[in-house]
């Protein structure tokens, strides 16, 4: 029997919402995201990290399916999204990286129109908006018009404004940048329950934090690329140590302190404001440093965390 | 016909543009008096055609039929001015909430096609152009300046020069890199206002007869201008097919530009 080359099929999981292979967008010569395989399983929370112009939001745009993939192919709901995105799109939530609220509409208007594209009738539309409004902590502002609110209210209307079609899937393009702390830790609290009403989240955040509270697994993108895989917790034990000890030395130390460092721990990290030593005990590290003369202006023993694992994989820190 | 295949997007799908006419009635309804200050500047002009041009010029014949000259120029101020308000509503307002008011991208989220934004926004102006025509005829009405009830199908002629002109305005817009290119609208819509058999019958183009027949509003004056006299002749089903075809072969374009600039 002659040779058959057999293409990778994966196994049709029944619970996979979205299932993308070889996903790529090409703007022109430049490719911002390079054949990547995303498979997102229904009702869990997926994250996408990744510095600047790793290609985070070409991804979601193309799930959300309102940029078509330059090679590649993507399912969400089981729907091929080349010929289906009208039906995906009725069925997720969308909340951009930047806000398209319309301006010239007020606060309660924007959901209800909103809801409009997705042919629900206006009594149920307006019904929806009431409930939004309190959720979005924003009852008082019903009237107000958009172009009038603080940023943070804008980012709350928009988180809102995705959820008037009562979504399967929540698409959310860095969903708290701009809120206060406070709004964020409410967000998250939302987030949550949508979660637990078995809501699956997609998100892309330039906050650790907020990935490790929020994301059951997470992929690290860089350059178009996926370089890493796993749950936050997984991450860390797979890219870092357990511990980290943070130095800081005086004005301009840390270059010339790094290398009389060298050797201690399993590895290190020289950033511009200081110095990372990765070692499963921090505390021997530090006494180490002592030992060899050196005297940091601070220092901290903390556990690793997910933005180690990133500046180990990307060699930048997700705050850029 | 096999142009028109050629440039419709594959996904040309029509659902629900009514929703995008739906988006601006609310916000429209916050600024009626812009609504209301359209009927205004065709019922200047008609009266300041009654109060002095009209005396000046005399008669005019048309389909071989001496007219008063007021009444040779009113169908042709008609359609011009849906042919302004049509670009007017198509190119500006179009461009705001293309490029700055992002308005579009938040419709492309939903279940809302690229045909559902460009029929809805051109169906908007098409809507507000009728508005302004029948208060336009009812005007000429008033002033003694319509000759029979065959008028009223000056309405539909409105209705083609509009959809003809919003079309293409639209199909325009979405080349346009920012407000400064709204100049060239006016450089194209004055020329045409003037040069359209709108104030001389185009008789008095002599060689030049064929360059105003290339504008489409040339066409509707055609038609506005035979409703309003009651002639009717068999070209004026040439007219109305030029306004259709340009009309859908705009539209399909202008709907392959929106996928282009807002899915990529
Ligand atoms: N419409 C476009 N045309 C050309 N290049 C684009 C376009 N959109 C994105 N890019 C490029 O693709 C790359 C990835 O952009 P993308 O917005 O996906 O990054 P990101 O990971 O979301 O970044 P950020 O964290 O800054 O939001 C960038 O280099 C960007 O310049
Ligand atoms: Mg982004």
């Amino acid at each position: 029997m002659p040779f058959v080359s057999v293409p990778p099929v994966m196994p049709p999981t029944s619970d996979s919402l979205i299932v993308a292979r070889g996903l790529t967008k090409r703007f022109g010569d430049f490719t911002a995201v390079d054949g990547i395989d995303v498979e997102v399983h229904r009702g869990e929370a997926f994250g996408f990290l990744g510095p600047n112009g790793a290609g985070k939001s070409s991804t979601m745009r193309m799930i959300g399916c309102v940029s078509s993939p330059s090679d590649g192919s993507m399912h969400v709901f089981g729907l091929d999204a080349a010929t289906h995105g009208a039906q995906i799109r009725a069925r997720i939530g969308v909340v951009p990286q930047l806000d398209t609220l319309d301006t010239e509409l007020s606060v309660k208007e924007n959901l209800w129109l909103y809801g409009r594209f997705f042919d629900l009738p206006r009594a149920e539309c307006r019904r929806r908006a009431t409930e939004l409004l309190e959720f979005a902590q924003l009852t008082d502002r019903a009237d107000s018009i958009v172009d009038n609110l603080s940023g943070g209210m804008k980012r709350r209307l928009s988180i809102a404004r995705s959820l008037i079609n009562e979504p399967e899937l929540l698409l959310l393009d860095e969903p708290t940048t701009g809120l206060d702390p406070q709004a964020r830790h409410v967000l998250w609290d939302r987030l949550y329950r949508l979660k637990q009403q078995g809501v699956t989240l997609v998100l892309t955040t330039h906050y650790m934090d907020e990935a490790e509270q929020l994301c059951d697994r997470l992929v690290v993108m860089d350059q178009g690329h996926i370089v890493a895989e796993g749950s936050p917790r997984d991450l860390i034990a797979r890219y870092s140590t357990r511990e980290v000890l943070e130095l800081r030395f005086a004005a301009d130390g840390n270059e010339a302190a790094a290398a009389q460092l060298a050797g201690i721990g399993d590895r290190l990290e020289l950033l511009p404001d200081r110095v990372l030593i990765y070692a499963d005990d921090g505390e021997t590290a530090l006494t180490e440093t002592h030992h060899r003369g050196l005297s940091p202006e601070s220092a901290l023993v903390r556990r690793s965390s997910l933005e180690d694992v990133f500046l180990q994989l990307t060699g930048r820190s997700l705050a850029d | 016909m096999t142009i028109l295949l050629r440039i419709i997007p594959a996904g040309f799908v029509v659902r629900r543009p009514q929703r995008m006419i739906e988006r601006h009635v609310v916000a429209y309804r916050r600024q009626w008096l812009i609504i209301v200050s359209g009927f205004f500047e065709p019922l200047f002009i008609l009266l300041s055609v009654r109060a002095g041009l009209g005396d000046l010029v005399g008669e005019v014949s048309v389909a071989g039929r001496a007219v008063p000259y007021e009444a040779f120029v009113a169908p042709a101020l008609m359609a011009s001015s849906a042919m302004n308000g049509a670009v007017f509503d198509s190119t500006g307002n179009v461009l705001h909430r293309l490029k700055y008011a992002r308005i579009y991208d938040a419709a492309l989220a939903t279940p809302m096609s690229p045909a559902d934004v460009a029929m809805g926004e051109i169906g908007w102006a098409l809507l507000r152009g009728q508005m302004y025509a029948v208060g336009f005829l009812g005007v000429m009405a008033g002033l003694g300046l319509v000759e029979s009830w065959w008028a009223l199908l000056a309405l539909p002629a409105c209705l083609l020069v509009g959809f003809a002109f919003a079309s293409i305005g639209f199909l325009a817009t979405t080349y346009m890199r920012g407000f400064a290119d709204m100049d060239m609208v006016n450089t194209v819509v004055l020329p045409l206002s003037l040069f359209s058999a709108t104030v001389f019958p185009v008789s008095a183009y002599g060689d030049l007869a064929w360059l105003v027949q290339v504008s489409p509003l040339y066409h509707g004056v055609a038609l506005v201008r035979a409703a309003n006299t009651g002639v009717w002749s068999a070209s004026l089903v040439a007219h109305a097919l030029v306004l259709l075809v340009v009309s859908l072969v705009a539209l399909l374009a202008a709907t392959r530009r929106v996928d282009l600039l807002l899915r990529k």
